[in-house]
């Protein structure tokens, strides 16, 4: 990725960005070809079999697969979180003065913006222990969707540092002239004039990021973390493994995040516009 | 009046031997290079307590960065600059006392566009100096009002023009009550019909005793305003004397030549 793939331009954000030109209708088309796998599932099964039909499965299925959408979310929210926090302390020493501390933070941001997602996920699995000693003498384990959430927050926070520099930058250096001349120390002048304007310039891509991580999270499942995707499988195998199920559990699945992400994507889409106009 | 200063209240400075009858600005042969580019090359004058200087010149001949230096947005190579007894150059300098008695308002008004008016007024005596809010705010009031923007309190810089801004930026500058006010081609990026009220309102201040130092394009008001003209051209002084002599009897050529240009 280029260095001003993320210089603030708003104008840029909704082009090649994931939620470009959206529009509710293609949640319907979503949910007709959703219905419509069910019929044809449906017309296969043969019904003297003394099967259960694919509807039913799904059914019978749907609290196992809606709970391991509930890890999907928990592990989205926590990591944001993180990524959050440690985005900001990132991105805020990638502007320090002190080279000591800007080129550290700048490496951590560019390894971390540039490494797979999977290969990330693999490394905090086999590096993180699975239980850790306590200074009081206790052992405790650490659950894999924990090292899963951790490993997510990792490429997410580098973005954010990425984000937030690139917001601060993007400030006109009139901002800083002034702020000096009114005798703001450094710390001041980002606390009280510089941050205030990045927040409206960070927001969209803060959010695209989200949706960006949610969809990621079924990677987990890859490492036996049960969220949707996992349990989702587990429950085809123990349905008797008919091909098909294939197709509405996997496109009951797509629903699922769509539903999800794609309010998301089209609230961030009208705070773009409204920062577009706003500047 | 709403401009109370610090000088007089502070009178002579023990630790500088300054006094006020002394020169408030002091600047001998100031060198300021931005890498290999030499910008100030050598420059020397005195501003004396409520006096009005104007620099002009030819655009790149170093008029922003000089006064830009004289309130250490930006440092200087060699020489001395002395405000009320104060050096600059030092890199003890107590900065926050500098700025205090030296404002400054831009070219491109800066001002704060997440913030109201009235709080981009308010905004530095409150967090740098903590002084109490409602004391700030009365004084910020009044300021606004001095600036002819009564009703604009509550407006985001976006919704005022260019010279209301500029005027903003004004009375932000005196919300500190500096001692010294740093003019930097305030009306350049102006419509010709703001560019009035903005020179009105240091028409004002200079007639209420500020010490101003303005570097200008208005030929026609520095001739009014000021108590002296320095012309600098390559980083250097080339000519400087009272506006009417100036103005009329400019011996060096290339002054003849830049006000030719320009009246």
């Amino acid at each position: 990725m280029s260095g001003d793939a993320f210089r603030l331009d708003a104008r840029r954000f909704g082009q090649g960005s994931f939620c470009s030109r959206i529009h509710w209708r293609h949640g319907l088309w979503l949910g007709l070809a959703f219905f419509g796998s069910l019929a044809f599932a449906y017309a296969q099964s043969e019904p003297e079999q003394q099967v259960p039909s694919a509807i039913a499965t799904l059914i019978l299925w749907l609290p196992f697969i809606l709970k391991g959408f509930g890890l999907n979310l928990l592990m989205s929210f926590i990591a944001m979180a993180a990524a959050t926090v440690l985005g900001i302390g990132l991105g805020l020493l990638q502007v320090s003065r002190s080279p000591l501390l800007r080129a550290p933070a700048w490496f951590v941001t560019h390894l971390f913006r540039n490494s797979p997602w999977l290969v990330i996920l693999f490394m905090i699995m086999f590096l993180v222990p699975f239980e850790m000693r306590l200074p009081g003498g206790e052992t405790v384990r650490i659950p894999d969707w924990v090292k899963a959430t951790f490993a997510f927050s990792l490429p997410v926070m580098a973005n954010i540092s990425e984000i937030l520099r690139g917001a601060i930058n993007s400030i006109p250096k009139g901002q800083w002239d002034s702020a000096e001349s009114l005798a703001f120390t450094r710390g001041q002048t980002l606390r009280w004039i510089i941050l205030p304007q990045c927040v409206r310039r960070a927001i969209p891509p803060w959010m695209n990021w989200y949706a960006l991580l949610a969809l990621a999270t079924p990677m987990a499942s890859i490492l036996g973390v049960r969220e949707a995707v996992g349990n989702a499988q587990a429950a085809m195998e123990a349905a008797g493994a008919r091909p098909e199920l294939l197709i509405p559990f996997y496109l009951f699945l797509l629903c699922l995040f769509f539903a999800y992400i794609y309010p998301i994507a089209i609230w961030t889409r009208k705070l773009e516009r409204k920062y577009v106009v706003a500047n | 009046m709403l401009l109370q200063t610090n000088s007089n209240a502070r009178g002579a400075n023990p630790q500088t031997n300054w006094s006020p009858d002394m020169p408030i600005i002091s600047l001998r042969d100031v060198h300021k290079s931005f890498g290999a580019v030499e910008v100030l090359k050598g420059i020397s004058f005195d501003v004396r307590k409520s006096e009005v200087i104007c620099i002009i010149g030819p655009s790149g001949s170093g008029k922003s960065t000089l006064i830009r230096c004289i309130n250490g947005l930006n440092n200087i190579q060699k020489g001395s600059i002395k405000v009320e007894g104060q050096e600059v150059n030092d890199p003890k300098l107590d900065l926050l006392a500098l700025r205090k008695k030296v404002g400054i308002v831009f070219q491109q008004y800066n001002l704060f566009p997440h913030k109201t008016a009235l709080q981009n007024v308010m905004m530095a005596p409150v967090l740098v100096l903590k002084e109490p809010k409602r004391e700030v705010e009365e004084r910020a009031r009044a300021l606004i009002a001095k600036v002819r923007l009564q009703g604009k309190e509550d407006a985001y810089p976006g919704e005022l023009s260019g010279g209301q801004q500029q005027r903003v930026a004004i009375a932000r500058s005196l919300a500190m009550r500096p001692d010294i006010m740093l003019f930097d081609e305030v009306t350049a990026a102006l419509d010709p019909e703001t560019v009035k009220e903005v020179l009105l309102t240091i028409r004002e201040l200079a007639a209420e005793g500020m010490t101003c130092i303005l570097v200008t394009h208005e030929m026609g008001f520095a001739r009014e305003v000021a108590d002296h003209v320095y012309f600098t051209d390559r980083g250097v002084i080339v000519e400087h004397g009272p506006p009417d002599q100036f103005f009329t009897k400019a011996t060096d050529p290339r002054t003849r030549q830049f006000l030719s240009q320009i009246l």
